[in-house]
């Protein structure tokens, strides 16, 4: 009985006690740089796009709202077709960065994309890409990984050797 | 069986079999790379490592290869044994030191059997820090793609290409650590079965190129049991779909078919489905019609004098629904007169005679083989692999002696050396088994028969014997009767392909001269032998039934006929209805096109050439107006009503109800899921066009889901849409789904057998045709068939039209003398080849390729010189 | 002491009861804020007051559904009979000399009588909806007015002893020399309870407990059938606030300020100590509040009969 009277006490001591809520739109809440807000897509520091289209942003989303298609061009370097996210479906749990081998697939700190019409929010890669590396600046997948493209040949990837001479017959 | 003790437990283990063999059935996960059920052990990787243990007693034990020490009995092994496991994970780790850093863009990646083996030893951090090897790539033609960094060196590939197949240019080439695998020099593999290289592979050393131009993850994909369309021995193939396009093939294990292999044409030529000619809409005169106008427009037509010529390539469903609407009397079976006889041939043979017709895993138990007149590799590729196999069984007599177990394979091979069983191939020109066979013969068809009737008279003198036969070919008649007689397991193969009612009687004669010998025909249609079941007139018997309507199902005669007699057989009709998937000569000519559904898109059964009844399911959602033919021509709602309606109507077609579980089929009270539980994008793949998901499609004629949702459990055979197990994502997952390693599936091998012979002989056929003689303007034109190019449907996938040839004339050198590089031949200009193995007298023409695929070879004709 | 304009005064009262019902959904959201650290509506109109009327239209404007399988005359009933038995015990509330609708001499039974008659509310409803939860709540809810109502009653007692009236005005008028909350503060802190307990407010809304019952009697309830439930229920509060008022604290005696503000300053004052409850305190167990009930409150509430009789005995005699 008597701590049910302290509790009384206590909370209506809060009375006079600051407010947590902020008056958001007079008043911008700090967002932190890790905040898991609006997907974008990054480009590399050469400029390239980024995504590789290895399809495991889509396979990591819990709520499937992610879907691609790869292709390549005449040099090989693989790149998605289209890329979509139904950002009404997203719930923002950040796996797909966390799947993401290239640093392409990133959360933002920006969360106001609220839409009137559903199918506005249906993101293609037009939409996703942006004109930077994004949080991971120095990255560059094609630079560590052995496969060539255009302007990138065989043994040019960090940590490889020259392609081997097949015809040598020295131990 | 052997007692064989694993971490100290007791299992019952084969004891014919390896150590690995035996954990791998038992459901135990170790790791390995170079072993493969199809092709033993060879202990290259050093990756299955376990502890073997003298007694029980011994504390220190040594490390062996699982895949390398037999399941003796009382073998005593830990696979937990802290060195074991520390030495699987260097193993790995010594693998990954050159492997490159590519599975995002890696087509092998979410399917890889190297990613699974490093998950399973826990190797996960990269400690080695100077440079990776690397090396350039070849291109090895339109259907891999090679990617040498990803290699870790198991010998696979080679040990399946040059020992497993039989091709030789494909090697291991350099030393030390830098063994490369592929060809001396840039060009296409030559082997048929190059493709299985991208399921033998363990890695993305190899992978799919047609897939790769529309890249999809294996868990992304919409998969279905099907089965392979492109040839009659009913391969069972795995179809896979994505934004409802078919996007590739892989094999789908069947203990008694095609086993872990397919050949090039059946996982290549798919992309006929996606191809541009597709028929979408119903085309009313040209114009495209509702579908609701169509169907007016067809019962109208079928309302009044109608009759049906069906297809060897269409279902069983297919055609009786054809058979159905226009009465059993006046439907046709969809081939020629000459062919509709040969069928009826063999179908007799093979129904009422005393020899069995195995399937082809039996084909590779066999120990002597006669194949008489077929270019196997060319007309049924898979068996050619099986034939290939067969000439291994009878050295395999050494091996026993020498006591050394099957499945050590390099053991085996050092024993066996060059070795080869005996296999004859009689055959007008050169095939691709030449080489292991212990004698070719070459002659024209007529001769080819002769020689056929004299080994089955040399093998049992009630049989006929040829008269006026050379000396030459009476020997070789003796050689080969005396292989035959002193095999366990003899074989005859024949086939329909040179159009002889002789060459197959012959080797019915021989088949039925010696007890015992089995009999395989090839068969070039998908359902060749579901049609000649349905004992249906050919054609040319429809010449002479008046009738306003013809309605042709999923059949371009075009390639029955030449061109000219074929516009005067529809020009009989007022009205021609086709039911078709792609545009071609028939559809062109005709008043009301309906879309027909692919194989990939319908459910059907289709019987191969040993007469297993076996059922595909589409991969791909119905999208309306396009519907199974059988939709179109009947009223059946579901699809069992249908199998049940044939069945009753037909007797000997019975089984068609039993050839895979009916559409109410259930596991735990749930459907079999077609997606796997990862696959992604479901909330996103259409929201371009609407962002309210659609419901997924409804199946209700099988028992497979077009979702992810379903029964998480093993389903019989016949509807396992893929291979998959925790931990286990690569194709090597079929490992958990078998009754025991490389034996049947789980719950029996999909479909029913209904040819099964153990007639009593009733009487040799004795109708010899005379030997054959050149005439001196005219040739004997004989079909010479191409994997690439004679079949009809995958002609239209872009990647074996590259490999498919052009038409042309090929004369022994000799008669070649008479004409310039170039001649007329049946009012066409054809470039002329040399080909010494063609008998003189004899012209190939390559069958199914136009100009020439209507004709009815053999037949004589001139050849003019050009000036 | 009947009011000479009854008819003013009836439609006067229903005007402020309805609006202080209306009003203090706003009230309680904003001082729920309050003790929690927060805002709570402040963003339609002034200090977010009009938030009441965007609700008032959202919830008109609302589907109001009767499931297919429930009883629908009683399920159409059930909600209007809490709002009138509440409506009717107004009546008999003395505000200020003068303001009162009917002076009845069993003022204080007639209330008691009333809020009996308001659980069928609970009860019906719950039945009528056809829904277990439902029906578990309605059963709670007469089980939870049986054993609160019995030293309702009984605490009041006490009152009525001093005063010597059941008529309200006359109790007020008794407590002219010392507020009845002095000699009765045992009857106060029962009657306080049982008040909480009748309106079915937290820590007593096991009728509706949200995380097992899912809202419990009205949980098929939609629209402004919803609505009438709810503006009951602050009926109900602004009733016991009034009646704490007049039988504990004076009713409308207070110098310097006029009867009127008086009676609405303790009121109120009543009113936030409620929903001070609310932002306070757990909600007990179902067994707990029944144990609770019958074997603490209900001895209390006769001992203190017991008591007051005969102090108030001995005082006369």
């Amino acid at each position: 009985m008597l701590s049910m009277i302290r509790t009384l006490w206590y909370v209506l001591l809060h009375m006079f006690h600051k407010r947590v809520t902020v008056q958001y739109p007079e008043e911008k809440p700090y967002l932190a740089p890790r905040y898991r807000g609006r997907i974008i897509l990054s480009l590399d520091p050469d400029g390239g796009e980024r995504c590789v289209a290895c399809y495991l942003c889509a396979a990591a989303c819990p709520v499937d709202c992610i879907a691609l298609q790869a292709t390549e061009d005449a040099t090989g370097r693989r790149y998605p077709e289209f890329f979509r996210i139904n950002f009404s479906r997203c719930i923002f749990c950040g796996f797909c960065e966390e799947a993401c081998p290239t640093y392409a697939i990133q959360l933002t700190p920006d969360f106001e994309m609220s839409e009137y019409q559903r199918p506005n929010l249906v993101y293609e890669k037009k939409d996703l890409l942006i004109n930077g590396p994004g949080k991971y600046p120095g990255y560059n997948f094609w630079r560590v990984s052995g496969v060539q493209i255009g302007g990138k040949d065989k043994g040019e990837a960090e940590h490889e050797g020259r392609p081997v001479d097949l015809h040598s017959l020295l131990p | 069986m052997a007692t064989v003790y694993v971490d100290n437990r007791a299992y019952e283990m084969d004891g014919e079999q390896n150590l690995l063999q035996g954990c791998l059935q038992l459901g135990m996960d170790l790791p390995y790379f170079c072993w493969h059920p199809a092709m033993g052990s060879v202990g290259a990787c050093r990756q299955c490592a376990v502890k073997q243990f003298k007694d029980e007693k011994d504390q220190h034990g040594r490390i062996v290869m699982a895949c390398m020490t037999p399941a003796a009995e009382g073998t005593r092994i830990s696979i937990r044994d802290p060195e074991a496991v520390e030495f699987r994970k260097a193993i790995i780790e010594g693998l990954m030191i050159n492997h490159p850093h590519d599975c995002p863009v890696c087509d092998e990646g979410g399917e890889c059997h190297l990613q699974d083996m490093t998950v399973m030893t826990g190797h996960n951090y990269r400690r080695y820090t100077f440079e990776k090897r690397t090396f350039r790539n070849q291109y090895l033609g339109p259907f891999l793609n090679h990617e040498m960094n990803r290699c870790i060196q198991c010998y696979r590939c080679v040990r399946f290409y040059r020992e497993y197949a039989g091709g030789n240019d494909f090697n291991a080439f350099a030393l030390r650590n830098i063994v490369f695998f592929g060809r001396d020099r840039d060009g296409v593999l030559e082997n048929e079965f190059a493709g299985n290289l991208v399921e033998v592979c363990p890695t993305g050393v190899f992978t799919d190129a047609t897939l790769k131009r529309h890249y999809t993850r294996k868990w992304d994909l919409r998969m279905a049991p099907s089965i392979c369309v492109h040839c009659g021995l009913g391969c069972n193939i795995t179809a896979a779909e994505r934004y409802g396009m078919l996007r590739r093939l892989v094999n789908r294990y069947h203990g008694e078919v095609n086993g872990y292999f397919l050949c090039d044409r059946g996982r290549f030529g798919y992309e006929f489905v996606n191809s541009e000619r597709r028929i979408r809409q119903p085309l009313l005169e040209g114009k495209a019609v509702s579908k609701e106008d169509a169907l007016t427009r067809l019962r109208e037509l079928a309302s009044g004098s109608v009759i049906g010529i069906g297809s060897p390539r269409a279902s069983l469903e297919s055609n009786f629904a054809l058979r159905s609407l226009v009465g059993e009397n006046r439907f046709y079976a969809g081939i020629s007169g000459a062919e509709s006889r040969l069928w009826k041939l063999m179908l007799a043979i093979l129904r009422d005679g005393p020899a069995r017709t195995p399937s082809l895993r039996e084909t590779e138990a066999c120990d002597a083989v006669f194949i008489l007149g077929e270019d196997v590799t060319n007309i049924s590729p898979r068996m050619a692999l099986s034939l290939r196999q067969s000439v291994r069984r009878q050295p395999m007599e050494i091996v026993e002696q020498l006591h050394i177990p099957e499945w050590m394979d390099h053991a085996v091979r050092e024993a066996v050396q060059e070795k080869k069983g005996p296999l004859f191939i009689a055959s007008v020109s050169a095939t691709r088994l030449d080489d292991i066979a212990a004698h070719t013969y070459r002659a024209a068809p007529d001769d080819l028969a002769r020689l056929g009737f004299a080994v089955a008279h040399a093998l049992n003198s009630d049989a006929p014997e040829p008269a006026g036969l050379p000396e030459s070919v009476r020997a070789l008649a003796g050689k080969i009767a005396g292989a035959l007689k002193a095999a366990k397991h003899p074989l005859i193969v024949s086939g329909p392909s040179l159009a002889g009612a002789a060459i197959i009687q012959a080797a019915a004669n021989i088949a039925w001269a010696l007890p015992g010998t089995k009999l395989a025909f090839t068969a070039p249609e998908a359902n060749s032998t579901g049609l000649a079941m349905m004992e249906a007139p050919a054609f040319d018997a429809a010449q002479a039934d008046a009738a306003d309507t013809v309605i042709i199902l999923e059949n371009d005669l075009a390639r029955r006929f030449p061109a000219s007699e074929m516009e005067q057989f529809l020009a009989r009709f007022r009205h021609v209805v086709v039911l078709e998937y792609l545009e071609n000569a028939t559809t062109a000519k005709a008043e009301l096109v309906l879309p027909a559904a692919t194989f990939a898109e319908a459910a059907g059964s289709l019987v191969n050439n040993e007469g297993r009844v076996q059922r595909f399911f589409p991969a791909l959602a119905p999208s309306p107006p396009v519907q199974e033919s059988w939709r179109w021509l009947g009223s059946w709602n579901e699809f069992d009503d249908l199998a049940a309606a044939l069945a009753s109507a037909m007797p000997q077609l019975a089984a068609v109800t039993q050839a895979a579980p009916s559409a109410s089929f259930r596991m735990t009270g749930a459907k079999v899921p077609r997606e796997p539980h990862r696959y992604s994008g479901r909330t996103a793949m259409l929201a371009n066009i609407s962002v309210h998901e659609p419901k997924p499609p409804a199946d209700p004629n099988s028992p497979l889901a077009f979702s992810m949702e379903g029964s998480p459990d093993q389903p019989p055979g016949a509807l396992q849409p893929f291979f998959w197990t925790p931990g286990w994502n690569s194709i090597q997952a079929v490992n958990k789904f078998q009754e025991e390693i490389a034996g049947a599936l789980r719950q029996g091998d999909p479909g029913v057998r209904i040819l099964e012979g153990g007639g009593s002989n009733p009487g040799f056929f004795d109708v010899i045709p005379a030997a054959f003689e050149p005439r001196a303007d005219e040739w004997l034109l004989v079909p010479l068939y191409h994997i690439f190019g004679s079949e009809e449907l995958s002609r239209y996938a872009p990647a074996v039209s590259q490999l498919a040839p052009h038409a042309y004339v090929a004369l022994n050198p000799r008669d070649a003398e008479k004409f310039g590089d170039e001649v007329e031949l049946l009012g066409q200009r054809v470039p002329l080849t040399k080909v010494a193995e063609i008998p003189p007298g004899v012209a190939g023409v390559p069958a199914g390729v136009p100009p020439f695929a209507g004709f009815g070879f053999p037949m004589w004709s001139k050849i003019a010189r050009l000036p | 002491m009947t009011s000479p304009y009854p008819i003013v005064a009836i439609i006067g009262i229903l005007v402020v009861a309805l609006t202080l019902a209306a009003g203090l959904i706003w009230v309680e959201r904003r001082l729920l804020a309050l003790w929690q650290d927060r805002y709570g509506p402040n963003r339609v109109g002034p200090f977010g007051l009009l938030q009441v009327l965007a609700d008032m239209i959202k919830i008109f404007f609302k589907e109001d559904w009767i499931p297919p399988f429930a009883d629908k005359v009683v399920f159409i009933v059930a909600p209007a009979v809490i709002v009138v038995t509440v409506l009717m015990s107004f009546a008999v509330l003395p505000i200020a000399p003068g303001i009162i609708i009917s002076d009845l001499n069993v003022g204080l039974l007639f209330v008691l009588g009333m809020s009996s008659l308001g659980v069928y509310s609970v009860v019906l409803a719950g039945w009528s909806s056809d829904n277990k939860y439902a029906l578990l709540g309605g059963l709670r809810a007469a089980a939870q007015m049986m054993s609160y109502e019995v030293f309702m009653g009984l605490a009041l007692m006490g009152v009525v002893l001093l005063a010597g009236s059941f008529n309200l005005t006359e109790i007020v008028a008794a407590q002219r020399h010392v507020w009845f909350v002095v000699p009765q503060f045992l009857g106060f802190i029962l009657f306080l309870i049982a008040g909480v307990a009748e309106t079915r407010r937290l820590p007593f809304d096991l009728p509706e407990a949200e995380s097992e019952l899912i809202a419990g009697f009205h949980s098929e309830y939609s629209g402004m059938k919803f609505g009438m439930f709810f503006v009951g229920e602050y009926l109900g509060v602004i009733l016991i606030s009034c009646l704490i008022t007049i039988l504990f604290f004076g009713g409308w005696l207070g110098p310097v300020l006029p009867p009127v503000v008086w009676f609405l300053i303790k009121m109120m004052f009543f009113i936030c100590f409620f929903i001070l409850l609310r932002a306070a305190l757990p909600r007990p167990r179902f067994d707990q509040l029944m144990s609770w009930g019958w074997k603490v409150m209900l001895p209390l509430a006769l001992a203190n009969l017991l008591v007051t009789g005969a102090v108030a005995l001995a005082w006369r005699s």
